[in-house]
């Protein structure tokens, strides 16, 4: 799994709030056997028209905004459990995702992937909207290390929550699967005990 | 210590906790579909890892096929190349597939439960947000991701924290023409489509007791709707009663065991639930959604709620949903004519849901404005309902019965709603472009889709039930 430690970005918005795995990759596009390619999809029916012409309106298709930070509204990810949610918005450049709240399994997912999802406060949600809506270059480090989110604009942190185990596998670049098979034994003792 | 039921079966499950990780938790069974296995079969292959309990695994093709003519080869290339693949995949590791043309193929949440492979204590997990389904027996059952799926290739383990508890209660006695899907549909919209998140929901009450199997996996199957990870309800005789003489249901003394075990699975009465909801059955009333997600719902009697209801943050959402629905806010949507009725999907194709659509058609006829689908939950359920004639009468009420799969719930499919077009479905989710692109979907009961399609219009079904034989 991809290694995740610090990133300086600017951001790319979207104040929308239940923002599900629908929206992020319709169902449609999930017939692909692999894991690459769902970036181009991502928020298809957002940035695209019937004809597959973009739409003028949608941040993905504004020049003015770019990074490898997406800023969302809360409840992000929720609906569908197709990890192929975090793979498109892996596959389309972002490293993280800034919400004041994440649909659980989406976030798992995300984690899984070493796509990072930062829960903020509403409030700390809002100053930072508020801030790209100023000034779209704005930049935010994430530093996973020291758990904390800054707007380097004006300095402004805040600390976020992380799982101590995910963080330590998202420093490290290892998955559960590793971690699960160096307990094989254990496993394996519990069928045992499960046929007494 | 006092017990919930989800804490009674987690304990039981654990391989390894240790503080600071998530618990090792043992998966029972592994439930697996086209969709959301092929990355996993290939994480093996680059690992070099065999499936660990290939036994424990079953497979069905649910989301990717058509439903009509299944017995010609699918006509759509990804999707063939799809199916193909967990033909292929399932060979290789040595797995179980139930895939198009089996007996026992269906939509995979529907065909768990009817053969008996869903028991009461299980852990059970699969691909897809809605195996929350099988929480109905009494079992920790939720969706995961790819990279869990080959957790539990590689495994059979999966590592969680435990979640919270939530109990939500619903006490009373319905009124007519109200049924599970309204009170699910109710609750979501009391606590919204995040109200659950963290929570792993135990579903209690007088009202909840008096379901059948089949209205309480509709209520389980919906939890992922206000974000929850899974739902579950005590087992008891309406869940044994189904269980037993089930294909892979356990038979004599291995029946007396389980029995005496799953007894015991019940939340003790001083359990600890990390937070308590109590509703009232009397007042939920035929219910439909008016917007994007499954908590924008409300009495079918009501108006839209008002923009200035919402918070200030909730409002660009909330305008934006309307916009897509084609709606007013503090309009009606009784009367509001309708393109499509979808009957089917995890959530409502099971036999009881079609012979209640069928109880209610017999006689009548769907208006000519709408097309209207019923796609069984299952191979085994669509034989039953041929057998017992639904199919006659959904033949002389304009409705076309297809065959098994995900259909018109998730627009992936060849069965997809137009553009700009209205469907009153019986599925699970509204979200824009669920069920094709721009199409605009209501969620609602069968019995207020079949009403639907009946008048052409959003109709209150309890108007339309003055039959003495259509009592509930």
């Amino acid at each position: 799994m991809k290694k995740f430690i610090k990133l300086i970005s600017t951001t790319v918005p979207l104040p929308i709030e239940n923002i599900d795995t629908d929206q992020i990759i319709p169902a449609r596009f999930l017939k692909a056997t692999t894991r690459e390619g769902f970036g181009e999809n991502l928020f298809c029916d957002w940035r695209y028209d019937a004809n597959h012409e973009t739409k003028s309106g949608f941040v993905l298709n504004d020049p003015m905004y770019s990074g490898k930070i997406m800023v969302a509204g809360k409840n992000f990810g929720c609906g569908s459990s197709r990890e192929h949610a975090a793979w498109a918005l892996q596959d389309y450049g972002f490293d993280v995702v800034i919400s004041s709240f994440f649909a659980d399994i989406f976030k798992g997912n995300a984690l899984n992937n070493g796509l990072l999802p930062v829960q903020v406060s509403d409030k700390f949600l809002n100053r930072i909207f508020t801030n790209i809506n100023q000034n779209p270059d704005t930049e935010i480090e994430i530093n996973l290390e020291n758990q904390t989110v800054t707007l380097l604009e004006n300095g402004e942190v805040e600390d976020f929550e992380i799982n101590a185990y995910k963080k330590a596998c998202l420093i490290n670049g290892i998955d559960d699967i590793d971690f699960i098979l160096r307990n094989k034994n254990l496993i394996e003792e519990y069928e045992e005990s499960r046929k007494a | 210590m006092a017990k919930t039921l989800l804490e009674k079966i987690w304990d039981a499950h654990i391989v390894k906790s240790a503080d600071g990780f998530p618990d090792i938790l043992y998966i029972d069974t592994h439930l697996i579909h086209e969709v959301t296995s092929p990355q996993a079969f290939d994480g093996l292959r680059q690992r070099g890892l065999p499936v660990f309990r290939p036994g424990q695994t079953v497979a069905t093709a649910d989301h990717n096929v058509p439903t009509l003519n299944q017995h010609l080869p699918i006509k759509e290339e990804l999707s063939r190349f799809q199916v193909d693949t967990l033909t292929k995949n399932c060979a290789e590791f040595g797995i179980e597939l139930y895939g198009l043309g089996h007996p026992f193929q269906g939509i995979v949440h529907v065909i768990g439960p009817e053969l008996g492979i869903t028991l009461p204590g299980k852990t059970i997990v699969c691909g897809d947000s809605h195996t929350s389904t099988h929480g109905a027996f009494g079992a920790i059952a939720f969706g995961i991701g790819t990279s869990q799926v080959e957790q539990v290739f590689a495994t059979q383990c999966l590592l969680l924290q435990k979640p919270k508890t939530m109990k939500i209660e619903v006490n009373g006695t319905l009124l007519k023409g109200v049924g599970a899907k309204d009170i699910i549909l109710y609750v979501i919209s009391q606590i919204s489509a995040a109200g659950g998140t963290g929570y792993f929901i135990e579903y209690a009450g007088s009202a909840i007791r008096a379901l059948s199997m089949e209205a309480r996996m509709t209520i389980c199957n919906m939890s992922i709707e206000m974000g929850a990870r899974g739902g579950l309800i005590a087992p008891d005789q309406t869940t044994y009663d189904y269980v037993k003489g089930r294909k892979f249901a356990p038979e004599k003394n291995d029946w007396e065991t389980s029995l005496a075990y799953w007894k015991t699975l019940f939340s003790d009465e001083d359990a600890k639930f990390d937070s308590v909801l109590t509703f009232n059955a009397n007042s939920i009333t035929p219910m439909i959604t008016y917007g994007t997600n499954p908590g924008m719902g409300m009495g079918i009697n009501e108006n839209v709620p008002s923009v200035e209801s919402k918070t200030q943050s909730e409002q660009l959402s909330y305008q934006k949903a309307l916009t897509y629905m084609g709606f007013d806010d503090k309009m009606p949507l009784l009367g509001k004519p309708v393109d499509y009725v979808f009957i089917g999907s995890c959530t409502n194709s099971r036999i009881e849901d079609l012979r209640e659509v069928a109880s209610f058609v017999k006689g009548r006829m769907k208006a000519e404005n709408v097309t209207a689908w019923i796609v069984p939950g299952s191979k085994q359920v669509e034989l039953q309902a041929r057998e017992e004639g639904l199919d006659q009468i959904f033949l002389q009420a304009g409705f076309e019965l297809r065959e098994p799969g995900c259909s018109a719930c998730l627009g992936m499919n060849e069965d997809k709603i137009p553009a700009g077009k209205y469907c009153v479905s019986t599925s699970n989710r509204n979200f824009e472009g669920r069920q094709g692109p721009n199409a605009r979907t209501m969620l609602v009961s069968p019995l207020t889709a079949a009403a639907a399609a009946v008048t052409g219009r959003i109709t209150d079904v309890r108007e339309m039930m003055e039959t003495s034989d259509f009592e509930r």
